[in-house]
């Protein structure tokens, strides 16, 4: 009797692992086509034509094993685009990270006015970036920019910010300052949300009154986690620039805006050197697989903190 | 004297935030103002801000004839709705499937869908415009959509999410003879509304703004997204006529600028998302 149940028992259980397997490979099988239809398949094939020399058009192609990798190490225009992201990524990393954290703490202070300095900030990540970079092609017009106007004032000399090659990259990585310090202004927000308030009293007893101790004793510790954190996205931001490029200077002048994905772009959709474009694309993606690697060491040890 | 330092305190710190707030404004301030400003202001080169006369009648009718921009955000509407509506029909059961399921390929799939969240669609742009070159497919909303009907984003993110939803009521609601898939959509799904919201956000911000992929597979201006429409109109006035330039960029920004003002805390909190994990 207690057998017969048992057994029973046991098969309805088994039904209801089975029943639980099939309903779970069901609700994950559109998700895994899809991934593998528009990520992983993709992906082994880019690097599997990067090792081709096939352009879009041809019929065949062979293999010429690191021939791309090889001729793109040989290509000043490659090297330039990578060499300009490079310093493109140094001018707004420290900026839009260091001014994020400054108005981060000084809004976090205020009372009546967080609220209108929150939505100010905020403003240009909703605004799309390639409006607005048609604006400030328009603000920095060498002759109708109001920015000329107010430096004629001040008795400079007008500039040609977008036509300099001295000038393009910085002038594009202040802009591209100006998109980002309101999202790492909110990121900085929640970390310091997050510092418990009695850890200032607590240092308030023990005789540590000044704003810049409590910041070097405290504030800046504790928000250590968010601050790396704000470091890795905004350089995987920075590395990835293309729209104010595409808009403002189209690379130039003299290839002196030149960055990785507007090469890439060009290679692979005007050129059509579909192949070469590939190789690229696989440099680009090594450099973010770093930039994620951090991310995923960082996001391993905030956990700590939590 | 604590008064005194106090008041120079708060001098300086709204002196900061508040010429910080002046550069970050100035664009959108200029935008406006030359929008509503006849050629012959514009051209004067003044820093005057308010115009004497106005023509914000003349160049957003011009902006508005001369390209299709209604049509352009018409097109953001659709490609934002399309990709918002698959991604959340085949992410949520997915995220359901591995924060509570078991079924082989469980971990597999979800270090996979790790992987993928390294990799912007730039990677795979390649790819894919081969493959839609090849079936006939480019210039269509379809090609747009593609490359994001799967958000790997939505799926780690709805799995933490789901994995915090009790068992005891998935398990009652099984015992009362519930379906699997009614438990998703009428139980779990409506108590899980506010991340759906912020993901909703997050999701229509990045494709709305997004410029890449749409410049790769749509040369038809009917077709195209608001970046990309804006770029075709700068690209065609070449920089002549700001009035009408400035009166397009207004129209296309002030969706999601309207959208911003109107629900602060959600766009925050989905744009921002990414960061607060």
């Amino acid at each position: 009797m207690t057998a017969v149940a048992l057994d029973a028992a046991l098969r309805a259980s088994r039904r209801r692992e089975r029943l639980e397997k099939l309903t779970g490979m069901g609700f994950a099988f559109p998700a895994t086509l899809l991934l593998v239809l528009t990520s992983l398949a993709p992906l082994v094939v880019l690097i599997v034509m990067s090792f081709t020399d096939y352009d879009l058009g041809n019929l065949g192609f062979k293999f010429i094993g690191l021939g791309n990798f090889a001729k793109a190490m040989g290509d000043s225009v490659f090297r330039r685009s990578l060499w300009n992201t490079f310093i493109y990524v140094a001018i707004v990393l420290p900026l839009a990270v260091g001014l994020g954290l400054v108005v981060a703490i000084l809004v976090y202070g205020r009372k009546r006015t967080r609220a209108f300095y929150e939505i100010v900030y905020f403003l240009p990540v909703t605004s799309t970036l390639i409006a607005m970079a048609t604006v400030w092609s328009f603000l920095l017009h060498p002759k109708l920019g109001p920015i000329n106007a107010l430096l004629g004032l001040v008795g400079v000399q007008p500039r040609a910010f977008l036509s300099d090659p001295a000038l393009a990259l910085p002038t594009l990585a202040v802009i591209g300052i100006w998109h980002l310090v309101g999202f790492n202004m909110v990121l900085f927000l929640a970390g310091l949300t997050a510092i418990p308030k009695d850890l200032y009293e607590a240092a308030a007893i023990d005789g540590c009154a000044n704003p810049v101790d409590r910041f070097l004793k405290i504030t800046w510790p504790m928000l250590g986690p968010t601050t790396m954190f704000v470091i890795v996205t905004t350089s995987i931001t920075a590395f990835k620039v293309f729209d104010t490029v595409a808009v403002m200077t189209h690379g130039g002048p003299m290839g002196s805006s030149e960055v990785l994905l507007y090469s890439i772009y060009l290679e692979g959709f005007q050129y059509f050197h579909t192949a070469y474009a590939a190789a690229l694309t696989v440099v680009f993606l090594a450099f973010l697989l770093v930039f994620s690697a951090i991310q995923a060491f960082v996001l391993d040890r905030r956990t700590h903190y939590g | 004297m604590t008064a005194i330092r106090r008041f120079l305190s708060l001098v300086l710190v709204h002196g900061f935030l508040l010429a910080g707030a002046a550069f970050v404004l100035l664009p959108f301030v200029w935008m406006l103002v030359t929008s509503i400003k006849p050629p012959d202001e514009i051209f004067t080169a003044t820093l005057r801000l308010w115009p004497r006369h106005f023509s914000a009648i003349e160049n957003y009718r011009y902006a508005l004839t001369s390209a299709p921009l209604l049509r352009f955000a018409f097109n953001g509407l659709i490609v934002c709705a399309g990709i918002l509506l698959v991604q959340l029909l085949v992410g949520i059961p997915c995220a359901y499937a591995l924060a509570k399921l078991r079924f082989p390929g469980r971990n597999l799939l979800f270090m996979l869908t790790l992987l993928a969240l390294a990799i912007p669609v730039q990677v795979p742009a390649l790819p894919l415009y081969i493959a839609l070159a090849k079936v006939g497919l480019l210039n269509t909303y379809f090609s747009i959509m593609l490359p994001f009907f799967l958000s790997v984003f939505a799926i780690f993110l709805l799995r933490q999410f789901f994995k915090g939803f009790p068992d005891d009521i998935i398990q009652a609601a099984r015992l009362d003879g519930m379906r699997e898939i009614e438990i998703v959509w009428r139980i779990v799904v409506p108590s899980s509304l506010p991340a759906i919201a912020a993901f909703a956000v997050f999701s229509f911000v990045a494709h709305w703004n997004d410029l890449y992929w749409p410049l790769i597979v749509i040369s038809d201006a009917n077709l195209a997204t608001p970046p990309l429409g804006m770029l075709f109109f700068s690209d065609a006035e070449t920089g002549s006529n700001y009035g009408a330039l400035t009166a397009a960029a207004t129209i296309l920004t002030a969706p999601l600028v309207v959208a911003f003002l109107l629900a602060r805390r959600q766009f925050i909190a989905g744009i921002t998302m990414t960061g607060v994990k």
